[in-house]
C-alpha cells in the first residue's frame, strides 16, 4: 500500500514496523509531529517529557530493559541531552535506541542553525541521514537492528525540508519475533564509573571502525555512476537537489554521514575526475574527505549559512538560472499573536513600565515586536531567569528594578525551575513572570505537566506553579489575570519595587486550546463609530482583530472584526472614551 | 509519461488552510500514478506570517521545493501574497488568486496602506490570470469556509488530470460530514 507521508509521519511509520516498544520526545520544530503521529500506533508507549534529557533518559531505561525506544527532538534539544547521550555512547543498548533528531537550516522556526553531525562524531556514535519520506521509513526501522547489532545508539538526522517535506511511501508489516523485555543485570556494562567506563571506550573506538569499515557493504551509502567528469558526495535533501541541478554527474550518496566509509570514498574519489561535496551547513564531510589527503571542493562555492536550494547549488556551481519577475515592494507579513492571546496584555505593560525583559522562547516571544516591542534578550529555552540574576547582580539599585525575567509554562518546567531555584537560593531580587497559558502553544499546542492531559490524551496531574514555587522558596508569589491591564499593570509595578526574588504567574487559557472548558470565547466586541475620536490607544496592543480606517478626507476610526474578536476585553481598558462596548 | 515536471505553488496567510489544499493536490497526483513530492514550512508562519507550499509531480520527481523562477502555477489564498510569490513563477506561468485582501499588522495599526491595483500589477507580468471570487462562490456552494475548495476546482481546470481523481482525492481528505458542499464548490470553481 502506497501513502504520501512527511518525513515525521514516515519516522513514525518507521518505528511502528520496527516493534518499538518506548517513544519519548520534548517538542520543537521541525520535528514535532513524529510523537503527534506515533500515537496511532497503540503498541507504542509514547509521551511528552519536561524537556530533552528526560526525554532520552526514558529512552535508554526502555532500551536497557529490553524494548525498542525512539527518542526525538530538535536540533537545539540535543544541547540539553547531550550529558545522558555521551555516556550512552559508552554503555551501548540492549534493545535498540534511536535518537531523531531534527535540524533547521535557514532556522525556520529555530534561534540557531547548528549542524547535529558534530554532535554524532563528538558522542561518537553513527548518524543516518534520509533523503526523502521513503528512507525516513526504510532508514528508522533499520535503525533499530544497526543500533542492536553493533551494540550502540543510532542517531537519525532530518531536517525542516525532510521533517515536513512529503513524498510517497510503501507500507510494510511490522517486524515480529523480538524478544520480550525484561530485566537483565549488567553492571559492568550499565554502570559508567570509572573503573568500568575505561574498558568501555576502548570498544567504542572499535566499535565505530568497524561501522566505518562495514560502511561500503550497509545497506545506507549508494554509489551511482553517471559521467565521471564530475563526483558529487552528499546525503540528505541535498542529494535531491544535485540530481535536479546536475543530473549528469555522478553520485555518491550518503545515508549515513558518521562515520564515514573511507573506502567508498576512495574508490569514488579514484573513478572521477573532480570531486564536489554538496553539504548544508558546517563541512563536515568536506573537512574529513581532506584529512584523507583527498582533494576536494564544497564551502569555497557553496555557503555555509542558511539551506542550501537548486538556485543557490546552481549560482554556485555557475550555471544560469531561470529569469525571475522582478519582486514587488510589498509591507511584510510577521507572524503576530493571536487575537485574545493572554500574552499581549502583559507585555503591554512591561512596555508601559519600561521594564528590562529578559525573554524566553514560545508564542511570548512575539512581545519582541512592534507594537509591543517589550523584549531585551532571548537566548535558549530556560535561559530567561538564570539571565535576570545576573544582570541584577551587576547592575545599580535603581536599574535592577527594571529587570524581570518572562517564561512560559512549558518552558518554565523545561529547564526555567533551575534558574528559580538558583535566583531564590542566592537571593538576587528580580521578578519572575510565568506565563501559564496551560499548553505548549508554540509548537501546536502539545500537553505538559501542567496543562492536566498527556500525549495519550488521559487526565494527567497538574503541576500547581503557586505551590510549586513556595516550595523553591520564593516569598512573594502573586496570581493576576492578564487580560485585566490595571491588575496586571499594578501587581508587576509592585513586584519589581521589592528587593527581593518574586514570582507573578498569569491565569488564563492560550485561545486556540479546543479541549471543552478551557478556553470559552465571550461575546464580541464593537467600536462605536460616533463614539471613537481616532486616537489610536487601541492599535499599541497589536491586536489581529482590530483594524485602522482611514477616513476619506475625515479622521480614521478603528474597526473591530467580529470574526476575528474573541471578545477578551483588553482594547476596551485602553479607550479614554468608551467608544468600545460589546456587540448587542 | 514525458520527464516533464508540474511545478505548482500555494501561497497565502497561516490559517488559511493551505496545507489541506496541497494535501488535496499531492493525493490526486498519486492516484494518477505520478511520483509526487511536496514542501512547506510549518511553525511560526502559523501565528498569522506568510506561507508557501510547493507541489511538483512528474514521472520521477527529486526536489521537493520549486526551483525560483520554474513555477508552473501560483495558486494564491490573498492577494498581497500572491503578489509576493511571482518571483516564483516562470515566465508565462499560470496565476489563479482568490480576491481577497487580508491586512497585516502595519496596515491594520494604519502605518501602511494595503496596496491597490494588485490584480493588474499581477496581470501586466502574467496575462494568464484568472481572479476569483472565492468568498462568493462558497456562499454559492452552501458554507463561506469552503472558499479554497471553489479556488481548487479553479486550478484543477488548469491541470491535465482526469476529474475522477481530484474528486477521489475530494472524498479521501475532506471530512465525511463536509463533502458534499466541498464537491459542490469544487465543480463550482471547475466551471469558472
Ligand atoms: C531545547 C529546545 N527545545 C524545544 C524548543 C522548541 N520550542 C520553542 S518554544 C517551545 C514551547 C513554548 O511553550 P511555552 O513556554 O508554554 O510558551 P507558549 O508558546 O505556550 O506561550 C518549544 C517547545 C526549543 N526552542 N529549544
Amino acid at each position: 500500500m502506497q501513502e504520501i507521508f512527511s518525513g515525521n509521519e514516515a519516522i513514525a511509520r518507521g518505528a511502528h514496523e520496527a516493534g518499538v516498544r518506548v517513544a519519548s520526545a520534548y517538542p520543537g520544530t521541525p520535528s514535532t509531529e513524529i510523537l503527534e503521529n506515533i500515537i496511532q500506533y497503540k503498541e507504542i508507549d509514547a509521551s511528552w517529557a519536561p524537556n530533552e534529557k528526560v526525554a532520552l533518559e526514558v529512552g535508554i531505561g526502555a532500551s536497557f530493559g529490553g524494548g525498542r525506544a525512539l527518542v526525538a527532538m530538535k536540533h537545539v534539544g540535543v544541547n540539553v541531552a547531550a550529558d545522558p547521550l555521551f555516556t550512552l555512547s559508552y554503555t551501548g543498548v540492549n534493545g535498540g535506541l534511536l535518537l531523531v533528531v531534527a535540524d533547521d537550516p535557514e532556522m525556520h522556526s529555530s534561534q540557531n542553525e547548528q549542524d547535529s553531525r558534530n554532535y554524532a562524531k563528538f558522542a561518537k556514535v553513527p548518524m543516518l541521514e534520509p533523503a526523502d519520506s521513503r528512507e525516513c521509513k526504510e532508514f528508522t526501522r533499520l535503525a533499530f537492528e544497526l543500533s542492536e547489532r553493533y551494540d550502540t545508539p543510532v542517531m537519525l538526522r532530518s531536517t525542516t525540508r525532510i521533517s515536513h517535506g512529503k513524498s510517497i511511501v510503501e507500507l510494510k508489516e511490522p517486524v515480529t519475533g523480538l524478544p520480550a523485555p525484561k530485566l537483565v543485570r549488567n553492571a559492568a556494562k550499565l554502570v559508567m564509573l570509572p573503573g568500568n567506563a575505561k574498558v568501555r571506550h576502548p570498544l567504542v573506538e572499535e566499535r565505530m571502525a568497524k561501522l566505518s569499515r562495514d560502511g561500503a557493504a550497509l545497506p545506507f551509502n549508494r554509489l551511482e555512476l553517471r559521467d565521471t567528469r564530475m563526483g558529487v558526495i552528499t546525503s540528505g535533501v541535498c542529494y535531491q537537489y544535485v540530481r535536479e541541478v546536475l543530473p549528469g554527474a555522478s553520485t555518491l550518496k550518503l545515508g549515513m554521514v558518521h562515520p564515514l566509509p573511507h573506502d567508498l570514498i576512495r574508490e569514488f574519489a579514484a573513478k572521477v575526475d573532480r570531486l564536489y561535496v554538496v553539504e548544508e551547513l558546517d563541512p563536515f564531510i568536506e573537512e574529513q574527505i581532506k584529512a584523507m589527503g583527498i582533494a576536494v571542493t564544497g564551502k569555497e562555492i557553496l555557503p555555509i549559512c542558511g539551506e542550501l536550494t537548486p538556485g543557490r547549488i546552481r549560482k554556485a556551481f555557475g550555471l544560469p538560472s531561470a529569469e525571475t519577475s522582478a519582486m514587488e515592494k510589498l509591507p511584510g507579513r510577521p507572524p503576530n499573536m493571536c487575537p485574545g492571546c493572554p500574552h499581549r496584555g502583559v507585555f503591554f505593560a512591561l512596555n508601559q513600565l519600561k521594564a528590562y525583559v529578559t525573554g524566553d522562547i514560545g508564542c511570548y516571544t512575539l512581545g519582541f515586536l512592534p507594537p509591543l516591542s517589550a523584549m531585551d534578550t532571548c537566548i535558549c529555552m530556560g535561559a530567561s531567569i538564570g539571565n535576570a540574576t545576573g544582570v541584577v547582580k551587576v547592575v545599580g539599585e535603581e536599574e535592577r528594578k527594571k529587570v524581570v525575567a518572562v517564561i512560559g509554562d512549558s518552558t518554565f518546567l523545561h529547564t526555567g525551575i533551575n534558574g528559580l531555584m538558583d535566583m531564590v537560593y542566592n537571593n538576587a531580587p528580580a521578578t519572575v513572570v510565568i506565563l501559564d497559558n496551560r499548553i505548549t502553544a508554540m509548537t501546536g499546542r502539545q500537553e505538559n505537566p501542567a496543562s492536566g492531559f498527556t500525549l495519550m490524551d488521559e487526565p494527567a496531574q497538574r503541576i500547581d506553579f503557586p505551590l510549586l514555587c513556595k516550595a523553591l522558596g520564593v516569598k512573594h508569589i502573586r496570581v493576576v489575570n492578564p487580560l485585566d491591564l490595571e491588575e496586571t499593570r499594578r501587581v508587576l509595578q509592585e513586584e519589581m519595587e521589592r528587593p527581593e526574588p518574586s514570582v507573578i504567574i498569569t491565569d488564563k487559557p492560550c485561545v486556540l486550546i479546543k479541549r471543552e472548558g478551557v478556553f470559552t470565547k465571550g461575546p464580541v466586541y464593537q467600536v462605536n463609530a460616533e463614539q471613537c475620536t481616532g486616537c489610536r490607544a487601541c492599535l499599541k496592543i497589536g491586536c489581529p482583530a482590530i483594524e485602522w480606517q482611514p477616513g476619506e478626507g475625515k479622521k480614521g476610526k478603528a474597526f473591530i472584526d467580529p470574526l476575528l474578536c474573541t471578545g477578551c476585553d483588553v482594547c476596551r481598558q485602553l479607550c479614554k472614551f468608551d467608544a468600545i462596548g460589546r456587540s448587542k | 509519461m514525458s520527464d516533464q515536471i508540474t511545478n505548482i505553488l500555494l501561497v497565502g496567510v497561516g490559517g488559511q488552510g493551505i496545507l489541506l489544499a496541497s494535501e488535496i493536490l499531492s493525493e490526486t497526483f498519486m492516484l494518477a500514478g505520478f511520483d509526487v513530492k511536496k514542501s512547506e514550512i510549518h511553525g511560526m508562519s502559523q501565528r498569522g506570517g506568510s506561507v508557501v507550499s510547493h507541489v511538483r509531480y512528474g514521472r520521477e520527481v527529486f526536489s521537493p521545493i520549486v526551483p525560483e523562477g520554474e513555477g508552473d502555477i501560483l495558486f494564491g489564498f490573498e492577494l498581497m501574497e500572491t503578489c509576493r510569490a511571482l518571483p516564483l513563477l516562470k515566465k508565462g506561468g499560470k496565476v489563479v488568486a482568490n480576491d481577497l485582501r487580508i491586512p497585516p499588522p502595519s496596515v491594520l495599526m494604519g502605518q501602511e496602506t494595503y496596496p491597490d491595483g494588485l490584480a493588474d500589477r499581477i496581470r501586466s507580468q502574467f496575462p494568464d490570470l484568472l481572479l476569483v471570487d472565492g468568498q462568493h462562490l462558497a456562499m454559492e456552494a452552501g458554507n463561506p469556509r469552503v472558499a479554497n475548495t471553489v479556488l481548487l476546482g479553479a486550478v484543477s481546470k488548469r491541470i491535465d488530470i482526469a476529474e475522477t481523481y481530484w474528486l477521489s482525492a475530494l472524498e479521501k481528505l475532506v471530512p465525511k460530514k463536509a463533502l458534499e458542499v466541498n464537491r459542490k464548490a469544487f465543480m463550482l470553481g471547475r466551471d469558472l
